[in-house]
């Protein structure tokens, strides 16, 4: 955030649910610059929510010029580019016209539950489970691209006909950043191929079996990279950079926390939250709902893997309140509207909006708030939608602690809603633990930036950026014990609800 | 009852009758609607015009209701809207300064920590956000003061926390139009002996100042042998609180 005078810079694109940025990291891991804008979110029927894959490639194209000029970089300063995007969102793409041909279905979308049930009720849940370490849900990938043959008119002739092709995010911004319909290259990375249920965990290339299963064809696919290689070289709008990077953004939060350690963790508050705890070269499984999943692979190196507690509605529960509620202007007026009333007046919300996540995995539990008196004020609803948060982590660091034995040493946090400082002081309340926050909060743009640089040699090993994290905040408890008992009563009697009340 | 004040009264049914045209409405109009003399009328207008409420669209001699209006009732930022506009540029300010970083905005008694950034060597520190801190012994209270006059509300306690502390109503003006002219405000162990605080202000739409932003580290770190602050330093603060600035305007 000030110009330099043509030191090398490394590049970082961050594809997230909300918006697209691009940051400019020096050797240190500061920021050079940052340029972000948002797209649009697109429920177009309960339980959908869709993207406009088009628009996202718009915003790259505005957000990367704006990056270099608020840095006074040039193009020829960059040395290369690392990509992180929202997980699981499935884009499928027309490869002669480059044209996209159907919206892009996001995580949060639930419309494949019945792909999903009949996949369950069949049988295959096990061997699903056995060849790509997850257990089948609406949360994976590979049955929405099942979805869209399905359903969108043309597209399984297209596939037959080698027209179609499918992407996480990723592959879609590598595809159009390589040359798109003239040469662009068609790659995903193994963290993002671990999401889609589709992938053998441990060849780590796509599953005859899988694909068998789930009825698509093979032809549609890119192919699994590592995440730190050189995939191909930008022909427009950082023409001559290598692409050097991919990683799905939980993965690269991880990596942008330096959690290189067997048993470090970070969890993220975007519009989900995410509490990823690095388990080395072995894979645990979890009987307690973690998700199994690849963190991260540096070339030709062994993988390391990661348990993951994923919460489905975080920081999306604070855009309800906000553009369907109108209660507030801005998401961190939350913060301002909780801090009229001193605490929830017994009013608890369990934001199921996609189901509930980990640890409970229940596609069909939904939303619920109770304790609505007339006591109640929006006050209280806008510390109840923040404490949702706090106490879903609770849930997937209790589950981490059953899974892997050992307690967190440190709990270390980013994203979005980290600025919110009456959150993060009620997450600390409630785990009990004390919270820190990294010096640079856009920790997945750091993170891909990190693999990207390292991979052209900018930096030398995992080892020399660890040197870079400090410590620019932290929240202590200070919640009696008497009161997180109480609170947390609550809180489990609203889940009860909110799971008794589905059929 | 105490008589209303007259021109205010009619100050108020000039926009009245602007607001109720639902188009720009001319000089005359205005005048014969309110039945008052064209030369009153005039001056009313005029006044409006000049703080904003009313303008001239497009250089007409119509007057339409100011765009000012419409962002009254918002015209206080809110300090989390603030802090969420301005956190990346902090954590920059905070490693290329390598000291503590805060921002604050005006409070009854002094300057509200609204963030903080800690020292970035891992060291423990204890995050002060919420803690308000006084206007004359502190950078971060000067800068503030110094480009939002009014912030100090009625009256300044001129607290002595050091030997080093201005404790003059003078002193205090005459270092305020300093930091006006530098556009950054200095305190070298005016609030706590060891410490010194460098801090520039952050400014919306007009040049109106919202607060400041600072870092705060030990005078030895923080001043030259010639007791100037580290140019470096003042560097950092300024250009940060540029782009914090910006952000806020962006933002809004
Ligand atoms: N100060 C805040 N308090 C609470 N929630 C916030 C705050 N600032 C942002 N958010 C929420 O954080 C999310 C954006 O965070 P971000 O890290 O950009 O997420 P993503 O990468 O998922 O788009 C939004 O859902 C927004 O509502």
């Amino acid at each position: 955030m000030r110009p330099l005078s043509h030191e090398p810079v490394v590049a970082a694109i961050d594809q997230g649910t909300t918006s697209t940025r691009c940051m400019l990291f020096d050797p240190q891991g500061q920021t050079v610059a940052l340029a972000q804008v948002e797209h649009r979110q697109i429920h177009p029927a309960p339980g959908w929510v869709e993207h406009d894959a088009a628009e996202v490639w718009r915003n790259v194209t505005l957000v990367v010029p704006m990056a270099l000029r608020q840095g006074g970089v040039e193009v020829g300063d960059i040395v290369a580019l690392g990509i992180a995007n929202q997980r699981e969102t499935s884009v499928v793409w027309d490869p002669v016209s480059g044209k996209v041909l159907a919206p892009a279905i996001t995580w949060q979308d639930t419309r494949t539950a019945d792909i999903v049930t009949t996949l369950v009720q069949a049988g295959h849940d096990e061997q699903i489970e056995a060849i790509s370490g997850l257990v089948p849900r609406t949360y994976f990938a590979g049955p929405r691209l099942r979805w869209q043959l399905d359903h969108v008119t043309g597209l399984r002739d297209r596939a037959q006909a080698g027209e179609l092709l499918f992407g996480t995010m990723e592959s879609w911004l590598i595809w159009n950043l390589t040359g798109g319909p003239d040469g662009g290259v068609h790659v995903t990375d193994v963290t993002n191929a671990s999401r889609t249920m589709l992938m053998d965990i441990e060849t780590r290339q796509w599953s005859p079996r899988l694909l068998e299963l789930l009825d698509v064809p093979a032809s549609v696919l890119p192919r699994i990279a590592s995440n730190a290689e050189r995939y191909g070289t930008c022909t427009t709008l950082l023409p001559g950079v290598p692409v050097t990077a991919a990683i799905g953004d939980q993965q690269a939060a991880l990596v942008g926390q330096t959690c290189f350690e067997v048993g470090q963790a970070k969890c993220t508050y975007g519009s989900g939250a995410f509490l990823l705890s690095n388990t080395g070269p072995t894979r645990i499984v979890s009987s307690r709902g973690l998700i199994s999943t690849v963190a991260y692979q540096l070339g030709d190196d062994a993988p390391s893997y990661a348990l993951e507690g994923s919460i489905a509605v975080a920081g999306s529960l604070v855009q309800w309140l906000r553009d369907s509620l109108g209660l507030i202007d801005t998401a961190p007026q939350i913060e301002t509207l909780a801090a009229t009333v001193p605490e929830n007046g017994g009013c608890y919300i369990v934001p199921a909006f996609s189901g509930l996540y980990a640890p409970h995995w229940r596609d069909d539990a939904r939303g619920i708030i109770v304790g609505l008196t007339s006591y109640i004020t929006k006050g209280h609803l806008a510390r109840a939608v923040l404490e949702a948060t706090a106490w879903q982590t609770v849930e997937v660091v209790e589950a981490l602690r059953g899974d892997t034995g050992m307690d967190l040493d440190r709990f270390v946090v980013d994203g979005g809603m980290t600025s919110n400082q009456l959150l993060m002081q009620y997450i600390a309340d409630v785990l009990d633990q004390r919270v820190e926050r990294p010096l640079v909060s856009e920790s997945v743009c750091l993170g891909a930036a990190y693999l990207a640089g390292l991979t052209v040699g900018y930096w030398d090993s995992l080892a020399a950026v660890r040197d870079n994290w400090h410590r620019a905040g932290s929240w202590r408890p200070r919640m009696d014990p008497a009161r997180r008992a109480i609170e947390r009563a609550g809180w489990e009697e609203a889940v009860r609800r909110a799971l008794a009340d589905c059929s | 009852m105490a008589k209303n004040i007259q021109s205010v009264e009619r100050a108020a049914a000039v926009l009245r009758v602007v607001g109720a045209a639902g188009r720009p409405v001319e000089l005359a109009e205005i005048a014969q609607a309110l039945d008052l003399p064209r030369t009153t009328t005039h001056g009313i207008v005029r006044t409006l015009r000049e703080v904003g409420l009313l303008t001239q669209p497009n250089h007409s001699t119509a007057y339409a209701l100011g765009r000012r209006l419409a962002t009254l009732g918002r015209a206080r930022l809110d300090p989390n809207d603030i802090r969420s506009l301005t956190t990346n540029y902090a954590d920059a300010l905070a490693s290329h300064s390598r000291q503590a970083v805060f921002i604050g905005v005006p409070h009854v008694r002094g300057v509200a920590i609204i963030h903080h950034v800690f020292r970035p060597d891992d060291r423990e520190q204890t995050m002060v956000i919420g803690a308000v801190v006084p206007f004359h012994a502190t950078a971060l209270g000067k800068a503030t003061l110094a480009f939002a006059p009014s912030a100090a509300g009625g009256g300044l306690s001129l607290e002595r926390f050091t030997g080093r502390t201005v404790r003059t109503r003078g002193r205090l003006d005459v270092e305020l139009s300093r930091v006006r002219a530098q556009g950054f405000a200095l305190d070298v162990g005016e609030h706590d002996p060891d410490l010194a605080g460098i801090a520039a202000p952050l400014r919306t739409v007009g040049g109106l100042g919202v607060g400041a932003v600072g870092i705060v580290g030990t005078v030895g770190t923080m001043v030259g042998t010639d007791s100037q602050p580290r140019p470096d330093l003042v560097g950092h603060v300024r250009d940060a609180a540029t782009a914090m600035s910006r952000a806020i305007v962006a933002g809004r």
